[in-house]
């Protein structure tokens, strides 16, 4: 019985769980709630992944209304490792959150948080497992719109600004999302994904369609921050609390640009829109100047937690180039990078969220000596750096192995060269931090620190030892991304 | 015990013993440098205990666990690596008991972190020397470099910092930037990584692209230093002379020609290395760096970095050896990351001896040494004769067969230049113990081990007075005013020197044992 409604229990559960928590009002008891939930839909996915690893592409009818007259949960290896990704940072993020926003949110709000993370994270849940495009936009503004509030919480006047800036450009990509799917309605009649694809091949060559596909571009471009609609993110990571830019930049973007792979591959999956434009080529363009750009001012902030948002531009940079090859190899390592580039960009703002507890700041400046102080955030921090890098026995190796092995079978040498190019640039940005860390001494006068309390030392750990551990023992998210990608590229049956 | 369980020991004793090294600390010295040699003493056990198998044929072979598909971590032993993890695992232990004299008399800060990087890269070493494909050798190819970095900067002053980032930036700028576009390909077009006697790309890969992929892999390898990716090596000298020693003379620098041999014989294949028209570059460019590395050496004032100039030199003899895919042009590069490894640890040793006792870094400072040192630097004549490939020394056997190889080749040039090139390691290393025994010690010199301030800013080293102090009370007494280097220094340099010159007496330990892959 459970069984069967497990998908309904995936999103119901943290949209349940919301305003349970408001009306609670206490911050301690809703941190309880906010972790229980996040380890129970941790568990949640967990079982579908392995239901649909075992039994194929799971249909589940809300309210048993048939599709596409009712709204349907399709749930295949693609959205399932999605879920898989988002709740177990969830799972990660939620116990590390108590600490920290202790010291970064101003206590009568506290319950505010926790409500806005479970809703958040509800909408994040929403959009990977939906087959309903119409429901995945409802879910996309519950997702954006707590968003908006988690970052504004921060006691950082300026992450104001930087949220109501998020607000602004967000607000455009979702509307330009709702404009794309109005337009396919009004040529096909239906909401449902898998209907669509049936149904749009036959006027796939309108203008009506065009504009539709210009639309959603766009705006699916806007949520993911893909260069150059990224403009949203690097202050909104940085003004942030802690807690919040490490969930983000592990989830929100990497949601994004699942409905991203949906949208084109699925949705448009009969309407050959990849031949009819030269929409694939145009990605590769802007996600190579992405990795390059995103890179290189990374190098250049003086705000750790700004260079680390930077270099997200550029890592989704490597999503959607591995993505637009349009090969199961190339899919396969964009979606590999999406798990990868979770982890060990979690793992590196857990650890700056440890260094703003203790210096208030993940400023460089202030960051001096540190490494002797605070061992095991430091260490943390280099680990999931190298990560970033991409050097050896980390994740980061084998998406850059990865993505290099899907070009090569491509024959694009040059971009095989771009990419391991690019990989050297996060040398120089990571290096700038442990360099400040461990060799230059602290101020006199400065106080002396320690590690941050267990509660956050362990997700931080969990996260960087994730990120070895996978990076050792590569082959079996590779296998459930091929799995994915071959989904993604056969469409459903 | 199965040979494949020996060959997880070798790798994995050197870091099991790193919870201890932490635990024992700064606190409990004496227990740390204990657990240090005998880590090194069983590490060195587990590796010679594979040799009489490896030699009589065995190839012991295992794979931990898939870390890519298709791709295993895996572990095969064979003659090449064999002879590399000896000389490494051999050498820790030489080189820990060296600096427990050296980082003790020299009362070096953080010498717990020393110990454990440097186990971590032995452990590496060996990894990279028993790696079973590519990619595992890559994996700790890459590992020995960021474990060696806090090493390279343990001083913590802004020159090892600038050090660092030059070290860091060459060997990894190289490896992923050309070495892992190389692998990448490889594994592209040939489907396999495996090191496979006869290579994997002969017939695999045409034959253009196999002449561009050997350009990738040889200046991928920055480790092997050869021009124009040598600078990390002279950088690298910042570091304490052990590390010097064993890493930047043998580890690390060997870690590269190895890889570089292990391409050409077990990638390639000796057949297709002959028919590739960039192997006779880098021919050229190899004896370019042996002369030109070699030149600058001359120049060089600090003793640690003509030490390093001549490490490039002498790096590309291997190099030189690889290319030439000759059974005796390899057997001559195999050959000679044992010999030199002997030679040039020795060098360094004594140089750090020198710094330890008298405060010298500068070889224009060296005159008369001999009469206060005459140990070392009877142990410096004896390495510096080595190099330059003199009997009764080790190094001249690795000499003979690299000319051998030459005229293999049918390359009369090349052995011109072996020939040109001992001649200059003559003219730069032998003056420095002549000299040292037969110059009197001028004023100046005789002056510094009382007021030796002015040194310290060519010499990051702290307490230099605190030390000449202790020397002085330690060696009250002794005849003539000898004032050596800490005991423990002072017998890990004999042992080496004594080193080459058992080497040159058995080569045929090593030849027998590389006979296979050099195909005789």
């Amino acid at each position: 019985m459970i069984a069967t409604q497990l998908p309904a229990i995936q999103v119901a559960l943290p949209l349940l769980a919301a305003p349970l928590v408001l009306i609670l009002r206490n911050g301690a008891l809703a941190w309880s709630v906010a972790v229980a939930v996040s380890w129970l839909s941790f568990a949640v996915a967990l079982a579908l992944l392995l239901r649909v690893l075992d039994g194929g592409t799971i249909v589940y009818l809300l309210g048993d209304w048939a599709a596409p007259w009712g709204i349907e949960y399709r749930i295949d290896e693609v959205n399932a490792f999605v879920l898989v990704i988002v709740t177990s940072v969830a799972a990660v993020v939620a116990p590390y959150a108590r600490r920290s926003v202790e010291a970064e949110v101003s206590s009568d709000r506290h319950y505010l948080f926790y409500t806005g993370f479970l809703l958040c994270l509800c909408g994040l849940l929403g959009i990977a497992i939906t087959g309903d495009v119409f429901n995945l936009f409802v879910f996309l503004e519950i997702s954006s719109l707590s968003s908006y509030l988690l970052i504004g919480l921060s006691r950082d006047r300026r992450a104001l600004t930087a949220a109501f800036r998020y607000l602004i450009l967000g607000t455009v990509g979702a509307t330009f999302y709702v404009i794309g799917i109005g337009l396919m309605y009004m040529m096909t009649g239906s909401l449902n994904m898998a209907d669509l694809a049936t149904r749009l091949p036959a006027v796939a060559d309108t203008t009506t369609i065009h504009a539709a596909l210009a639309f959603l571009t766009i705006g699916l471009a806007l949520k993911a921050a893909i260069f150059p609609l990224h403009l949203w993110l690097p202050n909104a990571y940085a003004h942030a609390p802690s807690v919040v830019t490490a969930f983000l930049a592990a989830t929100a973007t990497k949601v994004s640009i699942y409905v991203f792979l949906r949208i084109f591959l699925t949705v448009f999956s009969g309407a050959s829109i990849f031949e009819s434009f030269p929409l694939a080529d145009l990605l590769i363009v802007v996600a190579v100047l992405g990795m390059f750009t995103g890179s290189l001012v990374a190098i250049y902030q003086s705000d750790v937690k700004r260079a680390l948002a930077f270099s997200s531009v550029a890592q989704i940079g490597y999503m959607i180039l591995g993505i637009s090859l349009l090969s199961t190899a190339g899919v396969a390592a964009g979606i590999v990078h999406l798990f990868n580039h979770a982890l060990m960009k979690c793992a590196l703002f857990l650890a700056l969220g440890a260094v703003a507890l203790r210096i208030g700041s993940a400023r460089l400046d202030q960051m001096a000596g540190i490494g002797r102080e605070m061992p095991w955030t430091m260490a943390a921090f280099t680990v999931a750096g190298l990560s970033l890098i991409g050097v050896p026995a980390t994740v980061g190796f084998v998406s850059k192995w990865a993505l290099v092995m899907a070009t090569l079978e491509k024959d694009h040498v040059l971009l095989a060269v771009l990419i391991l190019l690019s990989s050297l640039l996060a040398v120089i940005y990571v290096w700038r931090v442990v360099e400040v860390a461990y060799f230059r001494d602290r101020p006199d006068d400065a106080a002396t620190l320690s590690d941050p309390p267990t509660s956050m030392l362990v997700p931080l750990w969990i996260m960087t030892g994730a990120a070895v551990y996978f990076g050792l023992d590569g082959t079996r998210v590779l296998d459930v991304a091929t799995a994915a990608a071959t989904r993604l590229l056969e469409g459903w049956p | 015990m199965s040979l494949e369980a020996l060959v997880l020991i070798a790798i994995a004793l050197p870091l099991a013993c790193i919870p201890l090294l932490s635990i024992a600390g700064d606190r409990a010295p004496n227990a740390r440098e204990a657990i240090s040699l005998s880590t090194g003493g069983a590490t060195f056990l587990a590796v010679a205990a594979l040799l009489d198998p490896v030699n009589a044929g065995a190839r012991p072979d295992m794979s931990l666990f898939t870390m890519l598909p298709g791709l295993d971590i895996r572990f095969t032993v064979e003659p090449l690596g064999m002879l590399f993890a000896l000389v490494a695992s051999g050498l820790w232990i030489v080189t820990t008991v060296y600096a427990i004299g050296y980082m003790r008399g020299h009362h070096e800060r953080n010498q717990t972190r020393f110990y454990i990087c440097f186990a971590v890269a032995i452990s590496s070493a060996i990894g990279v020397a028993f790696a079973g494909n590519m990619l595992t050798l890559f994996l700790f190819y890459e590992i020995l470099t960021l474990s060696t970095f806090p090493l390279v900067t343990h001083h913590g002053t802004d020159k090892a910092k600038r050090s660092g980032r030059v070290y860091l930036g060459i060997l990894l700028g190289t490896s992923i930037g050309l070495q892992l576009l190389a692998i990448l390909i490889t594994w592209v077009m040939a489907g396999t990584l495996d090191f496979v006697e006869g290579g994997i790309l002969d017939g695999r890969v045409p034959d253009g692209v196999a002449a561009v992929l050997l350009l990738l892999y040889v200046f991928g390898i920055g480790k092997a230093a050869l021009m124009p990716f040598h600078r990390w090596l002279p950088a690298a000298m910042v570091a304490p002379t052990p590390v010097s020693a064993l890493l930047h003379a043998v580890a690390v620098v060997k870690a590269g020609v190895f890889t570089v041999l292990k391409v050409a014989v077990y990638i390639f294949g000796l057949d297709l290395m002959v028919r590739l028209s960039t192997g006779e570059a880098l021919q050229y460019l190899a004896a370019f760096t042996i002369l030109a590395a070699s030149m600058i050496a001359m120049t060089k004032d600090n003793l640690k970095a003509r030490l390093a100039y001549s490490t490039i030199s002498q790096l590309s003899y291997v190099i030189l050896g690889a290319m030439l895919a000759t059974p005796l042009g390899v057997l001559g590069g195999g050959l000679h990351i044992a010999m030199h490894a002997f030679g040039k640890i020795t060098l360094f040793f004594c140089a750090g001896a020198i710094m330890v006792a008298a405060h010298k870094t500068e070889i224009s400072e060296m005159r008369g040494l001999g009469r206060t040192m005459p140990i070392t630097m009877g142990a410096f004549l004896i390495g510096a004769l080595s190099i330059i490939g003199l009997p009764p020394m080790g190094g001249m056997w690795s000499k003979w067969f690299l000319g051998l190889g030459a005229l293999e080749a049918g390359q009369m040039f090349l052995v011109g230049v072996l020939m040109v090139s001992s001649l200059l390691n003559v003219a730069y290393l032998l003056p420095i113990p002549l000299r040292a025994f037969f110059s009197p010690p001028d004023r100046a010199s005789q002056q510094v081990p009382t007021h030796n301030g002015e040194f310290e800013d060519e010499d990051p080293e702290r307490e230099a007075e605190d030390i000449t102090q202790e020397f002085e009370e330690e060696t009250h007494g002794a005849p003539d005013g000898i004032r050596e280097a800490p005991l423990p220094s002072l017998i890990a340099i004999v042992f080496v020197a004594a080193g080459t010159v058992v080497l040159f007496l058995f080569p045929e330990a090593i030849t027998g044992l590389l006979a296979p892959i050099a195909g005789r």
